[in-house]
């Protein structure tokens, strides 16, 4: 499964390493990584592959909110279906 | 590719603006439950509902976990209970809607529906028996929702049923009193009703369905309403494009969220119903849409046509998005559901005569209205029969959901809590309309050319 993973909040170092390292420490891959500051608040947005991950997206999902909670940032992740359905026809 | 605004766009949509999906509803056929044994019947009904719901809610769950889109509610619909319980010996339906509530209560749903008749046309002896049980039935139960189908285009409309109905709001405002007339929010009558339908108070599986679906309703006012606000002072054409365009991505999530619900409980999918369903929540309003295409405050001479354009680009936008549509299929104007509706009954913009104009071009009809506990029961049957008399000649669905508060008059709030909301009480038109309430029997079914 692909997921896209976000992260809201002001912005400050050690955000992307943060959640790099995590992917990392669960052999999570990451696929692409963008990130763009709007009104002044940091956004990023990684699309990963959980295909060989020693987690499932809940379990992920919950690293990273526990993670988002020390940094003081917002983290989600999701099944990336739900923005192709959005986003993308055929 | 997805680029990071699509992701961010998604997002903002679903914490911001109040994007959900509104309710997963599965749809249960009782068919084969029917027993001639009342004791035998209940059972069969309490197994079935709590064999194939038993992982709807968890699966909802996890589903709005997984996508990071908040499901609201999950709830089932089952066949008509006039029709499952006729060949019973049960001299009336209240236990079968206590099983009901037994069950839904068993698998965790938010609401069950299908405590229901269809009399367009005349009652059957079980028909009877519902409509007599429907007060001590809403009264004594939490999540069972009622509906009765009282005409339809091809049938005319039943006044004897009409005439019935406005007793049963009655009474069963005065059972529920002591929590302003709760119970009269879980019935509503129909003029063309839909089978399909995953919407409560309204909703019922009906006898041409399969054995069991699942169908989901979406919801997304506030979403709607941030894109027209990007569009300020624009044409029309402008505004409906828009509409099309954010209706379209909100119905994909929602067929999404159908797919998935229909793989993992492995149950066909239904429908997906485009309706735009509001809250009480701020931000998530469909007169708040209205407003923002100009309106000073909903109500205001414009607001018909307003929603006519809302209604039938939500139509356009979704139908694209999803592969099978049906339901009710349009935005809903409940009352006390709606913040902007509610702030436009105490400003005084908006009155119950506006709320009829605006069911003739929207579904579904005059829905959460707290009308004064002393509307009589002729009144609120001749309501029941000018919104039925709507959608009969314009081959549509309408229905009334009104709440006769007793001891509660024009200014007074009541406070109904949850998706419900709160309602001021509106003003009804008080000149009589006993005698023509008191005739009975059929409006006749209408012509179908000449349609002036």
């Amino acid at each position: 499964m692909k997921a896209v993973i976000t992260v809201v909040g002001v912005d400050r170092t050690g955000i992307i390493a943060a959640v790099s390292n995590i992917m990392a420490e669960n052999q999570v891959n990451i696929l692409t990584i963008n990130q763009v500051i709007l009104d002044n608040i940091f956004n990023m947005a990684m699309i990963v592959d959980l295909e060989n991950s020693a987690v499932d997206l809940n379990g992920l999902q919950q690293l990273l909110k526990e993670k988002g909670d020390q940094l003081g940032v917002e983290i989600r992740a999701q099944n990336m279906e739900i923005f192709n359905a959005m986003h993308r026809i055929g | 590719m997805l680029t990071i605004h699509d992701i961010l766009e998604t997002n903002q949509m679903i914490q911001k603006n109040n994007l959900d999906v509104r309710t997963i509803t599965m749809g249960i056929s009782l068919l084969d439950c029917c027993s001639s044994d009342g004791k035998t019947l209940c059972r069969n009904i309490y197994d079935k509902i709590t064999r194939y719901g038993e992982h709807l809610v968890q699966t909802g769950n996890d589903i709005g976990n997984e996508f990071g889109v908040p499901i609201i509610n999950k709830r089932v619909a089952v066949t008509p209970i006039s029709i499952v319980a006729a060949c019973s010996d049960l001299t009336d339906y209240v236990s079968v809607a206590q099983t009901l509530d037994k069950a839904a209560k068993e698998i965790g749903i938010d609401f069950i529906g299908g405590f229901s008749a269809l009399v367009e046309r005349g009652y059957t002896e079980g028909d009877r028996k519902l409509l007599a049980s429907i007060p001590e039935a809403l009264a004594t139960t939490d999540l069972v929702c009622s509906s009765v189908a009282v005409g339809s285009t091809k049938a005319g409309i039943n006044m004897d049923a009409v005439a019935e109905m406005g007793r049963i709001f009655k009474t069963l405002g005065e059972l529920t009193k002591e929590h302003d007339a709760l119970g009269c929010a879980k019935l509503v009558v129909f003029s063309n009703p839909v089978e399909d339908n995953p919407f409560m108070a309204g909703a019922f599986h009906g006898v041409t369905q399969g054995d069991s679906c699942v169908s989901v309703g979406v919801s997304g006012p506030g979403v709607v309403k941030r894109a027209l606000e990007s569009v300020k002072g624009e044409p029309f054409d402008v505004v409906a494009e828009t509409i099309k365009k954010t209706a379209f991505k909100i119905t994909r999530v929602g067929q999404l969220v159908a797919q998935e619900a229909s793989r993992r409980l492995n149950v066909p999918f239904g429908i997906i119903d485009l309706s735009l369903a509001p809250t009480p929540a701020v931000g998530d309003s469909v007169a708040a849409i209205l407003e923002e295409m100009g309106l000073e405050s909903c109500g205001a001479c414009g607001t018909t046509a307003a929603l006519a354009l809302l209604n039938d680009a939500v139509k356009k936008g979704g139908l694209m998005a999803s592969s099978r549509v049906g339901g009710l299929s349009g935005a809903f104007i409940p009352v006390s559901e709606d913040k902007g509706m509610i702030e436009a009954v105490e400003r005084g913009s908006l009155s119950l005569e506006k709320l009829e104009a605006m069911t003739c071009v929207c579904s579904v009809g005059l829905d959460m209205i707290a009308v004064p506990g002393d509307t009589s029961a002729a009144t609120i049957s001749a309501i029941i029969a000018d919104e039925a008399a709507i959608g009969m000649i314009n081959n549509k669905t309408t229905a009334v959901r009104v709440i006769p508060v007793p001891g509660k008059t024009v200014g007074d709030v009541v406070e109904f809590g949850g998706l419900l909301g709160h309602a001021p009480i509106i003003a009804v038109n008080t000149f009589r309309n006993d005698e023509f309430i008191a005739r009975g029997g059929r409006i006749p079914a209408p012509m179908r050319s000449l349609t002036n």
